[in-house]
């Protein structure tokens, strides 16, 4: 038998089976499964067919929910159907999953199991989205590993055809979804092996038809529904029969054995562990580690976990078990015990009443919680299970992997102990997500794969910053296949692929003794070593580390390849390692480059080939000394100013040891402090900007657009310069409102992320030498220093007076401290700008609802976050909720706040006596429409309070606890256009189609941009996104005009780089606005395919050829007989096809198709000319105001 | 009395060719210019640097942002094909296929390098012939006249050893000795010269600082530097001759004709005024010759040329001084 062996990751693995397989396939994206949707949707896209020669009909939809309503009707019409998800997404899935149970209809999900969000949300791997399926009607069938991944995906579908039962198939998320492994695939003839001809006939005969018609889903009464219920119980009965006579199957066609419950150990064995999912297959490692040295212990693997079938899992367990530890990846709170162990212990339970037990002694049963949240799971830690079970009292509930000082329920573990063989080589990578490291070491993983005889295994590891982030990259390679589904602990390469890691990561703790040390480090390479720090120097010399230099960064300077850097430093690893002879290793590279660069172009293939050349003979070992000569140590990463929670928890988490952190060091609800984005100096432009105070015309724009509040504008009195840094800069403020004041741009030089938005959008210009404008990029090294001073001394100059800013437009917000800085976001992101002038506008008074989604990763993703407080403690309070209700999620804000005003206003009613009866009437009744008013009421409260203080009541002390809500507060609806127009809609709708007072800022990427670019409705016409790769053939959905059908709600589009006024005064209107306001700003994104750095002049593009409305529809205006409508855009001036043609995800239709791309230039052409046509004449209607009559015909408005 | 003329080897029903620009990147229109009485179309150019660009531009933008966060591996999908010359040479094989009459590529480049492979394919694709045009910008001060001349006759070469159809060479006027460069070329085997490239027109933005740049039409009057060229090569060169820029009507291609032109290329006269005004100018072009009784264009052509008008000192710079003496006097 030949072997086709691949080498894929878990996902891959499984989509390859069901894309095969199926007919329709409905789909949502949702992290860590969205892969298997993509790659389904380009294999169908590229002609690529199903074991019956057709494609399969892939449909996104506009949520999970619908997704799965989507599968139920396909099932029910006798499609073969198949879909992809995760975590939320199932949850969303259950309902139609009772459904599609209920009608036994033949069908299979595959599930990346991802922890559900708690208290916080993770994308990262855990059963607790299946658990909560249990109760659902489905088959669960569990794969360990990426092999398994695609075997288990053929037996669910087989299965499911045969029994009609449907199958949730569910593996690892990440730790097997994105674990890159050399796999034996499954030919089309294996699959048609496995899958029942006949099956298939009886689903199509089952199916709805009005050539045989039936009826399904009827409602039931109390009479009959319990009897016709249990009615599908023997199609549960002989499911696991079925589930193991196909492994039967599959063992025959590919020598793979696998069974329901799956036992690997000593055949006497004592203390059994009973596990699911990649967990087993460390402990299956352990395993055999343990037994070599004599050891009596065990593993059952449990596969299809429903239907549970007792006998077999008994049968499973060795007659000689005394005792057995149940590993549950999942956590339900108050339960007797997590899942499977009280599977376990019922079935022990069960099986000695059936007398069905043949142990020597009933064995003790423990249970233990690992691995939650991808957390690791290492053979350290499966021996400490093995040694409790040993003890005599072992504990009956514990926890592994983490240290539980609160309620004393961890095991401990020995680090030191490991299982990998000797001929087990392991490296570690350390890079950047820009330079391309990750992609180079898939590569490298696939060249191994095939081209050895050995197995390799590929694990990345990222932090969640969108910018700047930096990877590991995890590499196995063994003789034998690898079950180490846990990251290198010891590795014999270490490469260090940014040279400003060595001061931030302790990358050598890792590397064994005599590994391979590789380091890009600029200039000559034997001045290196006197540049690391003294711990590195130290354990270089203890661990007798070979050290090899290489300038990478000048190599692809070289080759005109910018910080591409991937290359070079996978040729070093294969010139290093010796993995392959390094002729072929070379040939192999250059392969792989013209694999995965062919589809950019030869030029970028010839470049990367280039650099491949000059690789090896730039490669420099460097002898390491005997003694240590460093004077320097490596930098604490974060100020000894930080706040004790930074130091203590924040600061750790940034150093990569977040695992040390006991469970006494975290909240117990989630609740996490504002303002540690802060402490986090990134540094990460090679160049900042510079500001020339002699030729700025003081108008703020480069503030303004700064994605990372890293450039800011303050204006102040000069005796506040006193002391200033020498370097600081500072002019004479140039117009009237602030005349006699100073005024200083200062850029942040350790938070700017150099992308260049603000030189691009700056105006100014040196008339003898209009390169040189008022902001001017500048290599940041050389001026990190001084700028930090400057940057500290601008920060404690006094903030103006919120009261005091004259004009509040797109220069005088400027003036307004920003209380949302330095995110995680992309270099130049589109989105953030908004959120920042948000805070600016209304930061001290602000609730944020904020959708899943980009916004809610930069803005809440751990370690540090961007929100913050100004100097009074106040700003913004910040909460994501789901993906889904997040419109729903404001509007509960809203009506607590509303609840609120209502409470304190009547407890302020019935003090007014105590407190005084014109404070009490100010503070029900006074504006607070501006800052002045508003800090005017802020005063009003601060009386109140010393007056309340005073007062014995219990009235009182409510109307204490409720004292601020009198200032007004402003609720703001965050979220990008995957919620507003899609999975969010319907809350949206209903939360607009109210008269509550809530702000809707939805910023428009026009892309599901988090989760990797998939269209959304707000993807324009002729646009490539994921899921539309030929270009999407409907035109965007007009969310505004929708919303303006209402009448009542304030809609404003908006786009701060084609005009930063309207964009302010649109965030102004809608806040001032007592009702629903929507606004839908345009947010360019790296998904569409530019140089961020012209994001500004792209918006601006987008608005002169009429693509992008901008307009303030304001219901105020209607009782002045105004038309509400005022376009703030001109008929189009520019061409589409010049703003089309400037981003790749309208051009790469052009070059596939251009024919389908003319035609879509012309049909964008035309919508935009009749989109202003159509704005025109509506910003010409004037409505009647509509005046509320009470009871007796009066205005009830009057009375008051 | 016939228009027919042979260019670069390949017979054309007479002397007008659609050349390259929007009209003959546009599948839609080719069939109706050929029935109108284009001779031969030049497909648009595909511009080296726009190649290189775009493929380094997915490269920088899509590729930074790949494999370096946990929930996206990428952000766009896989494009169907890279940036390069597919969708062209899908475009001109559907053209060649559409039309009977010759269909010719355009590559566009200033350096040798890897897109000369682009002839090839282009061949490959069913050109009849290809339009090498050959630009430099003359703005770099480390580049001699010599290596500019140099480099572009080394692209012929390479372009020339590796492709059997004719190749023409479409040059700028900007050369100190335009004449002595035409005929190195004319030895390297360039089938044809196309004389001159128009360039884009630049502008200042004073408020703003800002060079703006523009395509204008073309109007008869920038005839008259392609006529000085042309007259100059006629007689001297094995190599066709071709004028490109200003050929709007009839009496345009009788004077491009006399000049010593075999064919001429015309764009901003058929976008400005339809394809109809190729047979307008091609009818009034026929009534002209019956007018004034020639048989052939090939009995004209050249007759103007510097070897055979009676008084070339005309052509030179004498004559502009004495006919500016002449206007002032009038003045």
């Amino acid at each position: 038998m030949s072997k086709n062996l691949i080498t894929v990751d878990g996902n891959e693995a499984a989509a390859s089976v069901a894309f095969r397989v199926s007919e329709a396939i409905a789909i949502f994206p949702i992290t860590p499964s969205s892969p298997m949707a993509e790659l389904c949707d380009e294999w169908a896209s590229r002609g690529k067919t199903n074991l019956w020669g057709v494609a399969p009909e892939i449909a996104e939809m506009q949520s999970e929910g619908g997704a799965a309503g989507a599968l139920h009707g396909a099932l029910q019409a006798g499609a073969q159907a198949t879909t992809f998800t995760a975590s939320q997404g199932l949850l969303l899935m259950i309902p139609n999953m009772y459904k599609i149970a209920g009608e036994l209809s033949p069908f299979t999900m595959h599930v990346t199991a991802r922890t559900l969000a708690v208290h916080a949300l993770s994308i990262f791997g855990d059963h607790s989205d299946v658990m909560a399926c249990r109760q659902t009607g489905f088959a669960l069938l569990c794969s360990n590993s990426v092999q398994e991944a695609h075997d288990m995906a053929a037996i669910a579908h087989a299965a499911t055809l045969e029994s009609r039962v449907p199958f949730l198939h569910f593996f690892d998320g990440f730790r097997t979804s994105h674990e890159v492994s050399k796999i034996e695939a499954l030919s089309d003839d294996d699959l048609r092996s496995l899958i029942s001809e006949e099956a298939i006939f009886a689903h199509r005969e089952r199916a709805l038809t009005p050539d045989r018609p039936v009826l399904r889903g009827t409602a039931q009464n109390p009479d009959v529904f319990f009897q016709a219920r249990e009615a599908a119980n023997t199609y549960y009965d002989a499911t696991p029969g079925i589930v193991e006579s196909l492994m039967t199957k599959l063992a025959a066609l590919t020598g793979r054995n696998y069974s329901l419950f799956e036992y690997a150990g000593d055949p006497d064995a004592e203390r059994v562990i009973v596990i699911m999912g990649s967990g087993a297959e460390t402990a299956h490692e352990t395993v055999e580690h343990l037994v070599a040295k004599g050891e009596k212990v065990g593993i059952v693997k449990v596969r299809l976990y429903r239907p549970f079938l007792r006998q077999v899992f008994i049968k499973a367990l060795p007659a000689s078990t005394k005792s057995i530890a149940v590993l549950d990846r999942t956590k339900e709170p108050g339960a007797p015990g997590d899942p499977l162990y009280l599977d376990v212990v019922t079935a022990l339970a069960e099986a000695r009443a059936e007398k069905e037990s043949s142990f020597s002694i009933e064995p003790n049963v423990i249970a233990g919680r690992y691995g939650l949240s991808s957390k690791e799971f290492t053979p350290a830690m499966v021996k400490a299970v093995f040694d409790e079970l040993s003890k005599p009292d072992p504990r009956r509930h514990f926890t592994i992997g983490i240290i539980d000082d609160v309620t004393h329920t961890s095991l401990s573990w020995d680090p030191s102990f490991r299982t990998e063989a000797d001929d087990v080589s392991t490296a570690l990578f350390y890079g950047l997500g820009a330079d391309g490291t990750v992609g180079a070491n898939k590569n490298s993983i696939k060249i191994i794969g095939h081209e050895t005889t050995q197995f390799a295994q590929g694990y990345f590891v990222y932090d969640s910053k969108k910018s700047g982030a930096i990877t590991v990259s995890h590499l196995r390679t063994s003789p034998r296949p690898i079950r180490s589904a846990y990251l290198v602990e010891r590795a014999g390469f270490v490469a260090c692929h940014q040279f400003e890691f060595i001061d931030k990561i302790d990358m050598l703790e890792y590397a064994a003794p005599g590994a391979v040390f590789l380091l890009n480090a600029s200039g000559d390479a034997t001045a290196v070593w006197d540049r690391l720090p003294r711990e590195m120097q130290q354990q270089m010399i203890e661990k007798r580390i070979r050290f090899f230099v290489i300038d990478a960064y000048a190599l692809a300077k070289q080759a005109g390849m910018g910080g591409r850097i991937n290359t070079i430093m996978q040729t070093c690893f294969f010139g290093i390692s010796g993995v392959l002879p390094r002729d072929e290793a070379i040939a192999h590279i250059k392969k792989s480059i013209e694999k995965t660069y062919g589809k950019r172009g030869p030029e970028v293939v010839r470049r990367n080939c280039e650099v491949v050349d000059l690789a090896l003979a730039h490669l420099n070992e460097v002898p390491v000394p005997q003694a240590v000569s460093a004077t320097r140590s490596r930098p604490p990463l974060v100020s000894e100013l930080a706040p004790d929670f930074v130091q203590k928890v924040s600061a750790v988490m940034m150093a990569g040891k977040g695992d040390l952190l006991p469970v006494s060091a975290f909240p117990v609800d989630g609740t996490w402090p504002v303002g540690t984005a802060k402490w986090e100096k990134r540094n990460l432009a090679l160049e900042i900007p510079v500001w020339d105070a002699k030729i700025c015309i003081q108008c703020n724009q480069c503030a303004l657009v700064c994605p990372h509040a890293a450039i800011r504008a303050k204006v102040y009195e000069e005796p506040a310069l006193a002391g200033a840094p020498e370097t600081f800069k500072s002019t004479a403020y140039k117009a009237a409102e602030y005349k006699g004041k100073m005024f200083t741009i200062q850029v942040a030089p350790e938070d700017c992320t150099g992308c260049n938005l603000c030189v691009n959008v700056c105006p100014a210009k040196d008339r003898t030498n209009p390169k040189h404008k008022a902001i001017n990029m500048e290599p940041q090294a050389p001026l990190r220093d001084a700028e930090r001073s400057n940057y500290d001394f601008f920060l404690n100059l006094p903030e103006l007076d919120r009261a005091e800013v004259v004009r509040l437009d797109h220069k005088g917000s400027q003036f307004l401290e920003p209380l949302f800085e330095y995110s995680g976001a992309c270099a130049g992101c589109g989105e953030t700008p908004y959120l920042k002038l948000l805070t600016q506008l209304f930061g001290d008074r602000l609730l944020i609802a904020n959708a899943t989604g980009c916004s809610s990763i930069y803005g809440g993703n751990l370690p540090t976050t961007p929100y913050t407080t100004n100097r009074d403690g106040r700003g913004p309070a910040w909460s994501n909720s789901l993906f889904e209700d997040n419109a729903e999620f404001g509007f509960g804000f809203r009506l607590a706040l509303d609840a609120h005003l209502a409470a304190v206003r009547t407890l302020v009613q019935h003090l007014a006596p105590s407190i005084g009866e014109t404070l009490a009437t100010e503070l029900i009744e006074a504006n607070q429409d501006n800052e002045a008013e508003i800090t005017a009421q802020r005063e009003r409260v601060l009386v109140l309070r010393s007056k309340l203080a005073g007062i014995q009541s219990a009235e009182a002390r409510h109307l204490e606890s409720l004292a601020d809500y009198l200032v007004r507060k402003s609720v703001w609806l965050v979220g990008g256009d995957g919620w507003a127009y899609d999975i969010g809609y319907g809350g949206l709708d209903h939360v607009i189609a109210n008269r509550r007072d809530v702000n809707i800022l939805v910023l428009d990427t026009e892309v599901y941009s988090n989760t990797g670019g998939q269209q959304s409705k707000a993807t324009p016409l002729g646009a490539a996104a994921k899921f539309a790769a030929s270009g999407k053939s409907v035109g965007k959905k007009d969310l505004g005009l929708l919303a303006n059908m209402y009448g009542h709600v304030y809609v404003a589009r908006v786009a701060f780089g084609a005009k930063m006024l309207q964009t302010v005064q649109a965030f102004r209107e809608a806040e001032a606005y007592r009702g629903p306001s929507l606004i839908i700003a345009y947010s360019h994104c790296i998904a569409h395919g530019y140089d961020m750095a012209q994001g500004a002049a792209q918006q601006k593009l987008a608005v002169d050829s009429g693509v992008w409305p901008l307009y303030r529809f304001d219901p105020n205006r209607i009782p002045k007989g105004e038309p509400p409508l005022n376009l703030d855009y001109g008929p189009p001036k520019a061409k589409v096809a010049d703003y089309m043609r400037n981003e790749s995800r309208f051009r790469v239709i052009e070059r596939a198709d251009p024919a389908r791309f003319k035609h879509f230039l012309e049909e964008a052409q035309s919508a935009a000319e009749r989109r202003y046509a159509v704005y025109e004449q509506l910003a010409g209607i004037s409505v009647p105001a509509f005046e509320k009559k009470d009871e007796n015909g009066g205005n009830p408005e009057d009375g008051k | 009395m016939t228009l027919a003329t042979t260019y670069m080897g390949l017979p054309l029903r007479n002397p007008l060719i659609v050349g390259a620009g929007p009209l003959t990147g546009d599948f839609d229109n080719v069939r109706q210019l050929e029935d109108d009485g284009a001779a031969a179309l030049v497909l648009p150019s595909l511009f080296e640097e726009d190649i290189t660009t775009e493929q380094l531009t997915d490269f920088f933008s899509y590729d930074t942002y790949g494999d370096s966060f946990p929930e996206a591996s990428s952000y766009a999908p896989d494009p169907e094909s890279a940036p390069g010359p597919d969708a062209y040479l899908e475009h001109l094989r559907r053209v060649k296929a559409a039309v009977d009459i010759p269909v010719i590529g355009s590559l566009n480049g200033s350096t040798p390098g890897g897109w000369l492979s682009y002839a090839k394919l282009m061949e490959q694709a069913g050109a009849d012939a290809l339009e090498l045009h050959l630009f430099h910008s003359a703005s770099d001060p480390a580049l001699s006249s010599a290596e500019v001349e140099r480099q572009m006759l080394q692209i012929l070469t390479a372009v020339k050893g590796e492709l059997r159809i004719p190749v023409a060479v479409k040059l700028a006027p900007l050369f100190t000795a335009f004449a002595n460069f035409a005929l190195q070329l004319d030895a390297a085997g360039a089938n044809a010269l196309v004389l001159f490239t128009r360039f884009h027109r630049i502008d200042f933005d004073v408020i703003e600082l800002e060079v703006l740049r523009r395509v204008e039409y073309s109007t008869s009057a920038e005839l008259d530097l392609r006529l000085r060229g042309v007259a100059a090569l006629a007689g001297r060169v094995r190599a066709s001759l071709a004028i490109t820029g200003g050929v709007h009507t009839a009496l345009d291609v009788i004077k491009g004709t006399m000049a010593g032109a075999h064919a001429m290329q015309t764009v901003s006269a058929v976008m400005r005024y339809g394809s109809a005004h190729l047979r307008k100018v091609l009818t009034e072009v026929e009534a002209w010759m019956i007018a004034n009784e020639w048989n052939s264009l090939a009995e004209m052509r050249g007759n103007m040329s510097y070897q055979r008008v009676p008084n070339p000192a005309a052509y030179e710079r004498e004559s502009f001084r004495r006919m500016f003496s002449v206007d002032v006097a009038r003045g």
